[in-house]
């Protein structure tokens, strides 16, 4: 055997000829298969193996090369904040842009949000004569956790993807390079406004979200079911508190940055065309729904273990 | 020859005032296509350094190291003497102040009127007014034959005009190094010839260094001061204008002559007049400004 060391099997640490007969006998049959698809490469086992591990690994690298190319940005978008020039009239644009571009859809979303939660928890207490508990639970359940997620989900449909496509295009037809050929830092210029304005603009959304869901709430239940109105409102102050509708607001704040980064991220790298910035929009949107599930377990067992859960008085 | 004009490679020598850009040992991949390899080059302060190079040989790629747009694998890259790969992002930003790019394909920002465009650069790096700025685009912009259009945004506009605008674009802070790739790539005759007299007026006026890549030979000829002959990944040959135009090189004949533009009669080198008369020569259209 001229050839590479012969691998030793897992557990088979005899020295000299063992081992190389036991790896002789291995490598006989699978040879020829090897050699005819590929002539010139030298295939042992622990090369095979290794490549096997990698390819296995793969899409868990690509994952950390996107986790960190998302961390670096962010720290050196960041890192413009204090510096000038300040540029406000890209912030007005970028919330603008995010936030009452956003607004229509949100209080579409919002108000039948709120109306359905209304009219299942009616029926769903409607057999013990609890229907005016609907008001509290709906509120709950949109302050804490339907507000912020159904928000950030339709923030990065919307404003996620729009930015994706917006600075693809911009990389694509070197807008990008050409503000750096003029000196101007395309992070500070494009990126960080958007962070800024997402970060302010979503919590305001959140609150609306929550404010429309419950008109709609109260609609369903008062006008449309006949609810008694002081029951309702008296269970819902004693079930949900202001400090539920604050946590849901920094929640808010949370996904809507990430959900820009993630836009942002995507556009800056797009590559290859109005296919690539395809491929980048998709990508926003996708990573950008996906991430605001994870990221809201996690925020919501940390915003728990703080403020609890709210009991209205 | 090129060879001859190299005089060396330590730093001191990299501090000759003839040279504004010195490059040594450029190499530049993407993945695994090598676009570069170890290209040394001087760009003449002050003079039309002409860049040729067929489609895809990377002439594009070369012209953003030189403002550190892209960072080379290996090598380096003097501009008045400082190593530009050297600068700390501050520096960077303030040295990218020195230049002025003109994009192949003008690179305009399309949220901003053609106005606001050429406005841009005043806007961010000088503390003029906004009616100062009004004027000064406005004079680029009518000298550019782009008068009427400032409050149209560039996806209103042809190709051509979109050039002009990035033209106009990069001359309003009138930087000391221009760089145009494919300035009149698609132009007609009469807008060449007004982009030509343009780059050799703001040449000589302001005593920029310009760095031009073009296609269209009548129009090499009628600017270039250098030529460098960009092909297979490194500079085949550089030197005077009137030198590369006699060359023997069989690549770099073939390049000059394939488009029926007799290079010789229009150089603007005086040396180059005593072979005037070659048949087929349409190249005096721009009148030679020296
Ligand atoms: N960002 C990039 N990523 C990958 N490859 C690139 C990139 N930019 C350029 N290239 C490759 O580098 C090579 C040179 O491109 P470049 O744009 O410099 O050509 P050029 O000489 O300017 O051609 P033309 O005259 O057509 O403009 C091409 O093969 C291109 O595919
Ligand atoms: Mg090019």
């Amino acid at each position: 055997m001229s050839e590479a060391p012969p691998p030793p099997p897992p557990g088979e640490t005899k020295p000299g000829m063992g081992v190389s007969e036991v790896s002789h006998t291995k490598r006989k049959v699978p040879q020829p298969y090897l050699q005819a698809a590929a002539p010139e490469k030298k295939v042992t086992v622990p090369g095979a193996l290794w490549q096997g591990v990698k390819d296995t690994g793969a899409p868990v690298q690509r994952f950390l090369d996107m986790f960190g190319g998302h961390m670096i940005m962010m720290a050196k978008s960041l890192a413009w904040l204090p510096r000038r020039p300040y540029r406000p009239k890209n912030y007005l644009e970028a919330a603008e842009y995010i936030g009452f571009g956003s607004l229509p859809i949100v209080l579409l979303v919002g108000f039948f949000t709120g109306a359905v939660m209304s009219l299942q928890s009616i029926f769903a207490f409607k057999a013990f004569d609890l229907e005016s508990f609907s008001g509290g639970v709906t509120a709950k359940a949109i302050a804490s956790e339907l507000g912020p997620v159904l928000t950030s989900l339709m923030l990065s449909g919307r404003a996620g993807a729009g930015i994706a496509t917006e600075l693809g295009t911009m990389r694509i037809s070197e807008q990008i390079d050409a503000l750096e050929s003029m000196a101007v830092n395309p992070l500070q210029y494009l990126v960080l406004p958007r962070l800024v304005a997402a970060t302010i603009v979503t919590p305001i959304l959140g609150l609306l979200f929550f404010c429309i869901g419950m008109g709609g709430a109260w609609l369903v239940a008062i006008i449309l079911y006949d609810v008694p109105q002081g029951q309702w409102v008296a269970n819902l102050r004693n079930i949900t508190a202001p400090i539920d509708v604050v946590q849901g607001m920094i929640k808010c704040a949370f996904f809507g940055f990430m959900v820009t980064l993630i836009g942002c991220y995507q556009g800056f790298n797009a590559q290859g065309g109005g296919r690539g910035v395809g491929i980048g929009t998709t990508r926003a949107v996708v990573l950008g729904s996906v991430s605001t599930l994870i990221l809201d377990y996690f925020l919501s067992d940390i915003l728990l273990s703080i403020f609890g859960s709210g009991r209205g008085g | 020859m090129r060879t001859s004009e190299i005089i060396g490679d330590s730093p001191a020598d990299q501090k000759d005032p003839r040279w504004h850009i010195r490059v040594r040992g450029l190499t530049k991949s993407f993945g695994p296509h090598l676009v570069l390899k170890d290209v040394d080059l001087d760009l003449e302060r002050g003079k039309v350094n002409v860049i040729l190079g067929a489609s895809g040989a990377g002439k594009s790629v070369l012209i953003k190291h030189f403002m550190c747009l892209l960072r080379p694998d290996k090598g380096h890259i003097y501009v008045d003497g400082t190593d530009v790969l050297s600068l700390s992002p501050k520096q960077l930003s303030l040295f990218r102040r020195k230049f002025g790019l003109v994009f192949q394909f003008a690179a305009l920002f399309d949220s901003l009127t053609v106005e606001e465009n050429c406005a841009f650069p005043l806007k961010e790096h000088t503390k003029k007014s906004t009616s100062e700025i009004r004027d000064v685009v406005n004079d680029k912009l009518v000298a550019l034959g782009l008068d009427g259009t400032q409050k149209k945004y560039p996806g209103e506009l042809s190709g051509g005009m979109r050039k002009r605008v990035g033209l106009a674009r990069a001359l309003v802070l009138e930087p000391e190094i221009l760089m145009y790739d494919e300035p009149t790539t698609g132009l007609d005759p009469l807008a060449t010839r007004n982009v030509d007299e343009m780059i050799l007026d703001t040449c000589q006026r302001y005593n920029v260094t310009s760095v031009v890549i073009s296609h269209d030979m009548a129009s090499v000829f009628r600017i270039a001061d250098r030529i460098a002959m960009l092909h297979d990944k490194k500079i085949l040959e550089a030197g005077p204008a009137a030198m590369i135009a006699k060359s023997q090189q069989p690549f770099v004949y073939d390049f000059l002559h394939a488009s029926g533009v007799s290079a010789i009669d229009g150089g603007r080198t005086p040396d180059s007049s005593h072979a005037a008369g070659h048949g087929g020569s349409i190249d005096k259209l721009g009148g030679d400004p020296t």
